[in-house]
């Protein structure tokens, strides 16, 4: 490729495609500064691509606010390219304007707005067909119920087992040193009766709990969402809340009492562990004593705010899924957000329910 | 002439399952191929094979006479990038624009400035008809307009092999033929050599030099149209009477 303008005309010469445009482009921009031609000559040009006609495109509609500039001596087959490849002429629309920051920040509150009142409605037609669906098993497959309490329950048991027990050791460990100083060994029971019951294990369930069941209910129904699956639902006369989110939803209602008992009872041992052995109580003391403080407003706080955990994971975990739009990126980005929005909501209702003592 | 793709003895097989059996085929520089069969016969199988997208079991494939089975990955590469592929599903990245998408190889294997490549995008898009979705995502456009995306994305670094599984399929009458046009103007234009998996009747009397018809993985007839239409071969008089399967 070689470039020179001689009497007002830029003469281009060899291959001007995607490999010498570049540099072409340098040598041309040299010459520019000096001289300013009103032609370019394409007679000894050999080979011309996409790229090197983009590059003749610019040259011309860069000179041309300085005069008109003409392409000259290309033949026939060089001027088809030309023509097939020519950028000059074409309209597009113009590229979204990006938004500012203050807009930004506007315009996110407003959605977080929006997706609330969604929520609650959402929320609210899972109510309502959750309580049709326990007396009245039409639309809904037959024995989804079931396969969702072993998804969504037993199949969490290992992992929820192993995580309390060793939340219920290390926090036992913890307290122990401490009460040790005191010769407060004996309290020990109570503390780890207390949290564990009232605090930790409702908390570690449904932290495992939106992990693997919020976000796979989120994923499951965006991927429907994608997949045109939910449309069909609809055509089909089905309520996709209640084919789809509803046996979910009475299955994490049973479910998840049971997970959080086994969480206590899982805890408890990990923590009587270090109870009997670093602390010296007897079994007895420490079953008894355990047993002793705690109330049965206490269990049943627990067992209720567990439920109201297990329910918003599984309303989020769904809303996030419904609302994917687009496609198979949208579901990863579901199930992400879900996975956030839901531990997030269960710590404010946790601190909702701490400001009333329960 | 030197064939620009030369194919041997080519098996492919899914698990256990031959898929295509003892393909030998020459495509030859500056015409435009049609594979041809019924669909589940193995035409899809034959282009990810001899890109090796899928590794063949046995045979050889050759483009501009260098062995390809058996490159690796910066060699395979080397060739690659002479080649445009239109996949059956479009295979756009779902992440990102359309401009975005069409952008990409010009980023990553030219080193065009800016403006050019600007140009260059738009110019593709023009040319499949898609102006108005270049800002748009892949999951905003209806299938055709995927189809045609992914086959601006196909051309955009002028590749030398142009392979399109099914352009036409899911188009109207009217893109369809304008496909055709664009196809025909590659061949003409820049003397792409292009492979075209198609079932449209109309398609193939536009554009079709040669025909390869394959049957449940074998090939039954490798020639010109003419040749194909007086071949007396039953499976390919049903089609060109019939028009489509
Ligand atoms: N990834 C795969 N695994 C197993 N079998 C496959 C796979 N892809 C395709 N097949 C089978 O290979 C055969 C040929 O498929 P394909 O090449 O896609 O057909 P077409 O001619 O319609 O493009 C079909 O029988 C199909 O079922
Ligand atoms: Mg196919």
């Amino acid at each position: 490729m070689s470039c020179r303008i001689v009497n007002n005309i830029l003469y281009l010469e060899g291959s001007l495609n995607a490999e010498t445009v570049p540099e072409t482009l340098i040598e041309v921009n040299s010459l520019l500064k000096y001289q300013n031609p009103n032609t370019i000559d394409l007679s000894n040009i050999i080979v011309l691509d996409s790229a090197g006609v983009a590059f003749l495109d610019e040259l011309q509609s860069r000179l041309t606010t300085e005069g008109i500039l003409l392409l000259q001596g290309a033949n026939p087959e060089i001027q088809e390219v030309i023509k097939t490849f020519s950028s000059l002429k074409l309209e597009f629309p113009a590229q979204e304007r990006k938004m500012g920051f203050f807009e930004k920040i506007g315009d996110s509150l407003v959605l977080a707005g929006q997706n609330f009142y969604n929520v609650m409605l959402l929320a609210s037609e899972v109510f309502y067909w959750a309580l049709i669906g326990i007396f009245s098993r039409k639309g809904q497959r037959k024995g989804s119920f079931a396969v969702q309490c072993s998804l969504l329950g037993s199949q969490a048991l290992p992992i929820l087992s192993l995580l309390s027990f060793i939340v219920g050791f290390i926090l036992s460990l913890q307290a122990s040193v401490q009460l040790a100083n005191f010769g407060a060994n004996v309290f020990i029971a109570d503390l780890m009766a207390f949290s564990m019951v009232r605090e930790i294990a409702p908390l570690i369930t449904a932290i495992i709990v939106a992990g693997r069941s919020g976000s796979a209910i989120a994923s499951e129904i965006a991927t429907m969402q994608v997949t045109e699956e939910i449309d069909a639902l609809k055509i089909m006369a089905l309520s996709p809340v209640r084919y789809v989110v509803v046996p979910k939803f009475l299955a994490i209602t049973v479910v998840m009492p049971i997970l959080v008992m086994f969480s206590i009872l899982v805890s408890e041992i990990g923590g009587g562990i270090i109870a009997i052995d670093y602390l010296d109580l007897s079994v007895y003391t420490f079953v008894q004593r355990s047993i002793n403080v705690l109330t049965l407003k206490d269990i049943v706080t627990s067992f209720g705010k567990s439920i109201i955990f297990a329910w918003t994971i599984v309303i989020i975990g769904a809303y996030c899924g419904f609302q994917v739009k687009g496609g198979a990126e949208g579901v990863g980005k579901a199930t992400t957000s879900s996975v956030v929005a839901s531990i997030f909501a269960v710590i404010i209702w946790d601190a909702i329910f701490s400001l009333f003592y329960l | 002439m030197d064939a620009v793709i030369s194919i041997k003895n080519l098996i492919a097989k899914y698990g256990d399952i031959t898929v295509l059996d003892d393909i030998s085929v020459d495509i030859f520089p500056g015409e435009i191929t049609v594979i041809l069969g019924s669909s589940g016969c193995g035409k899809t199988t034959l282009l990810k094979n001899i890109l090796r997208l899928v590794e063949p079991v046995s045979g050889s494939v050759k483009f501009w006479g260098e062995e390809v089975l058996g490159l690796d990955d910066i060699q395979m590469g080397n060739i690659l990038r002479k080649i445009g592929m239109l996949f059956q599903s479009g295979a756009l990245l779902n992440s990102i624009s359309i401009y975005e998408n069409i952008s990409i190889p010009l980023e990553l294997h030219t080193k065009l400035p800016r403006t050019l490549i600007d140009r260059i995008i738009k110019v593709k898009l023009n040319l499949v008809n898609l102006s108005e979705a270049i800002y748009k995502f892949p999951s905003e456009l209806s299938g055709g307009m995927k189809k045609r995306a992914a086959l601006a994305r196909a051309i955009v670094l002028d590749p030398q092999i142009l392979f399109c599984d099914e352009p036409s399929a899911g188009l109207d009458p009217l893109t369809a033929a304008s496909l055709d046009e664009l196809i025909l103007s590659l061949k003409k234009q820049l003397k792409m050599t292009i492979v075209v998996v198609t079932h449209e009747l109309a398609s193939i009397h536009r554009i079709a030099d040669k025909i390869i018809f394959l049957e449940q993985g074998k090939m039954l007839f490798n020639g010109t149209l003419e040749g194909a239409q007086k071949a007396g071969i039953p499976q390919i008089d049903t089609f060109f009477k019939v028009g489509r399967f």
